[in-house]
């Protein structure tokens, strides 16, 4: 029981950014009807905002500290971040350690501009455009996106820490009342899943409950009869895309300490919210958050020793060969889900009639 | 001539030479010069990949440029037809016969089994669903069946593998009855050099081969079926015609082209690894046909040959040999030009790529073969200034149809 508990938090995090991202890439599909090929490398440039927050919060000047010395027993040259000029050592040093949830500040707007920027800039022009168009130019929109923080970041992963207070486990199985140590869960990864499920809850709210969201919903059901009623349309979805590109550039900032940042981080994530996207339903919102963790969750058991041990019992497999096969399912059992799902329903989870079905 | 009308000929015939005269054409400049170190092409390694890419691209188009069916998991079937090569090394021996059939025929019922699940949907699901399948692909080729594939080490041949068929004093290169794929004879003109490689005009033979079953196809009733179901499929539908078997024919005639040209690949170098099957390399066959022109005959072939050439070319550029041509100017200028294009060289090979990518998507969505007949046109306009403007657009128009 305990360890079907850890497994299903385990998979809980991992979840969080299928369905943020495949949360945003539905809400891009249900106004513009394009399929972004360039939303994972959203992903990453919100992983890279919060790689280059902690960079600006290090700027710092060198001091000569006579009281120490090096050890050829010069002066010590100390580097002394601005921040901790400004608000004090203490202070600024906590600035310092919260980098990351504080790079909020920076990948908000960095995302909306980015969206925006995305859609009046290129997208716009694609919308006349077959399909497979939309799908070419994103594609290599995101070969140049990866590319240019390649060269401005290195190939390598950055490591990119969470402040020091989330560090270490939390003992779920005392909230659970599962009994002290029974469940220790990463704190971080918690918070990942609680923030994931504000901006979830939050993107939903604002398409259901404010008049911004119900014109955006009505634009998505039938964009024509709303433009008849004298709005103005192309702009509120021009908004959606950037609202879109924040979520998905949230997902990565929080993901960073989790995934070491690199320039290909966004396709190995894209790739993936696809399926999620299509096993969801393509054009449901809800079906995309539900996939997300449904995924993310069989994904985590089936990374699981003990609950592969159990399958190769179950069907009396003893051989090394099949075990290989059955040890390495996790890394396909996404993909052995969507197909079976796209066999039997293939509309999705939840996928409305006469959604992509020309 | 062969079946083929004359326009047809002469564009094939065409290819013919150049394919069989490359290591002549790709090969310019003297050996020793500095152009001849930056530009010559001519060198069997980069020539096999402008063959085999281009036979890769070829099928590619078949699939994509008829039925408009956007593959995105095209390298999956490059890399089955890599494994089963080399698996045919290890089994029978060197002989690159059967392992051509076996990674043909291995690709091909790969394919049936892909095709016959994606095309269930049409459209972004179907490139999506090509995607999933190659990802997958790529890691059962990596981790899950390394029983098979030999993992992240990649498959190779070990000289304590069985090679029933292997008698004493065989080659232990790849070889077609003796013929050793590596082995080449030069021939030195002056300050040229001219590299005539066996392994080179093998994978030729395969790509003109390939190139010319594409023209019939293209000309063929199946071809013309292909296209119908491309602009309208509801109405084949509603006509009666039954277009899966149509599609999944096109879908399983592309996936062999990409296993015999996996298979060419590891008879080039027999040794393999799941990195061909990543989704990057699915990405690049297509970047290829749409560069070169998808729809058209040639377009995927020259699409082909200047992504490898300028892979090539732009990645050994350093910031030395630009300094080197900006010499004559004065140094700011010198300076800022190099930092400039800077990003783009070397390493940044793939971000030239991208912005060509992208601009050929944005700007030429019928690739250079488009270009090349704007460019033409405009020429021709200029040229006759008495042609009435509606003669030269016929004329234009006339080119113009999914070739």
């Amino acid at each position: 029981m305990d360890a079907f508990i850890l497994q299903i938090l385990n998979g809980l995090d991992k979840g969080s950014a299928y369905a943020l991202i495949a949360l945003g890439l539905t809400l891009i599909f249900g106004t513009l009807g394009v399929v972004n090929f360039a939303h994972g490398a959203l992903f990453m440039i919100g992983a890279f905002c919060a790689v280059t927050m902690q960079r600006i919060l290090g700027l710092s000047r060198t001091v000569i500290d006579e009281t120490q010395t090096d050890f050829l027993g010069n002066p010590m040259a100390v580097q002394v971040p601005y921040v901790q000029d400004w608000f004090g050592a203490a202070a600024g040093a906590t600035i310092q350690d919260w980098s990351v949830p504080l790079a909020f500040f920076l990948t908000v707007p960095v995302m909306l501009l980015v969206g925006w920027g995305m859609e009046r800039g290129l997208i716009k022009h694609f919308y006349k455009r077959p399909h497979a168009d939309q799908i070419l130019v994103t594609f290599g929109l995101a070969i140049v996106i990866g590319e240019i923080i390649k060269a401005f970041y290195g190939a390598n992963p950055i490591q990119t820490p969470m402040p020091s207070a989330f560090v270490g486990t939390i003992d779920m199985g005392r909230y659970l009342g599962l009994g002290e140590g029974a469940v220790a869960y990463p704190t971080w990864r918690l918070i990942y899943f609680f923030f994931s499920a504000i901006i979830i809850a939050a993107v939903f709210a604002f398409l259901q409950f404010t008049t911004f969201g119900m014109v955006v919903r009505a634009g998505m059901a039938d964009r024509e009869t709303v433009g008849m009623l004298g709005i103005d349309i192309d702009k509120r979805f021009t908004l959606m895309f950037g609202l879109a590109a924040a979520v998905a550039g949230l997902a990565g900032m929080m993901y960073a300490p989790i995934l070491s940042p690199h320039y290909n981080i966004g396709m190995d994530f894209l790739v993936l919210s696809f399926v999620v996207v299509v096993v969801g339903g393509m054009g449901s919102l809800p079906g995309a958050v539900l996939a997300g963790f449904l995924l993310g969750i069989m994904q985590s058991f089936f990374s699981n020793p003990a609950f592969k041990g159990f399958i190769v019992d179950a069907l009396r497999l003893n051989d090394t060969f099949t075990g290989t096969v059955i040890n390495g399912l996790d890394q396909i059992i996404i993909y052995l889900v969507a197909i079976v799902i796209l066999l039997t329903r293939p509309r999705g989870l939840l996928g409305r009639k006469g959604v992509m079905e020309e | 001539m062969l079946g083929l009308n004359s326009r047809d000929f002469k564009l094939f015939a065409i290819v013919v030479v150049m394919t069989l005269a490359a290591p002549i054409l790709l090969n310019p400049f003297p050996v020793d010069s500095a152009l001849g170190q930056s530009f010559n092409a001519g060198y069997p390694a980069l020539m096999q990949r402008f063959v085999i890419f281009g036979l890769l691209a070829i099928g590619f188009n078949i699939l994509f440029g008829l039925t408009g069916y956007l593959s995105f998991g095209h390298a999956a079937f490059l890399g089955v037809g890599s494994y089963a090569a080399v698996w045919m090394f290890k089994l029978l021996s060197y002989n690159i016969i059967p392992a051509m059939i076996l990674s043909v025929v291995v690709a091909g019922l790969f394919s049936v089994v892909i095709g016959y699940v994606c095309l269930r949907r049409s459209g972004i699901y179907f490139s999506i669903l090509t995607l999933a399948f190659a990802q997958m692909s790529y890691a059962l080729a990596y981790s899950v069946l390394s029983p098979i594939t030999n993992g992240e080490t990649g498959l190779q041949v070990y000289s304590d593998d069985p090679q029933v068929l292997m008698s004493q004093g065989d080659p232990i290169v790849p070889h077609l009855f003796g013929l050793e794929m590596n082995s080449s004879v030069t021939w030195k003109l002056g300050g040229w050099e001219f590299i005539f490689q066996n392994g080179y005009y093998l994978a030729a033979v395969f790509m003109i081969a390939g190139f010319y079953l594409s023209i019939r196809i293209f000309r063929s009733p199946f071809g013309l079926m292909l296209r119908a179901i491309k602009s309208n499929q509801t109405r084949m539908s509603y006509t009666g015609m039954n277009t899966k078997p149509y599609m999944l024919a096109a879908f399983v005639i592309s996936g062999c082209y990409a296993g015999l040209a996996g298979g060419l690949l590891s008879a080039m170098d027999p040794l393999t690894g799941a990195e061909r099957m990543f989704w990057t390399a699915s990405g690049e066959i297509v970047v290829m046909a749409i560069l070169g022109g998808v729809g058209t005959l040639i377009g995927p072939v020259l699409g082909a040959g200047l992504i490898k050439y300028l892979e090539n070319i732009v990645s050994k550029i350093n910031d030395t040999i630009l300094h080197n041509w900006f010499a004559f100017m004065p140094d700011w200028l010198d300076n800022l030009l190099v930092a400039i294009i800077h990003p783009f060289i070397g390493k940044g090979w793939h971000l030239s790529l991208g912005v060509l990518f992208m601009a050929v998507v944005i700007f030429l969505p019928g690739g250079l073969v488009q270009g090349g007949q704007k460019l033409g046109g405009l020429f021709r306009r200029r040229a006759k200034p008495a042609e009435t403007e509606t003669d030269s657009v016929v004329e234009a128009n006339s080119k113009t149809p999914a070739e």
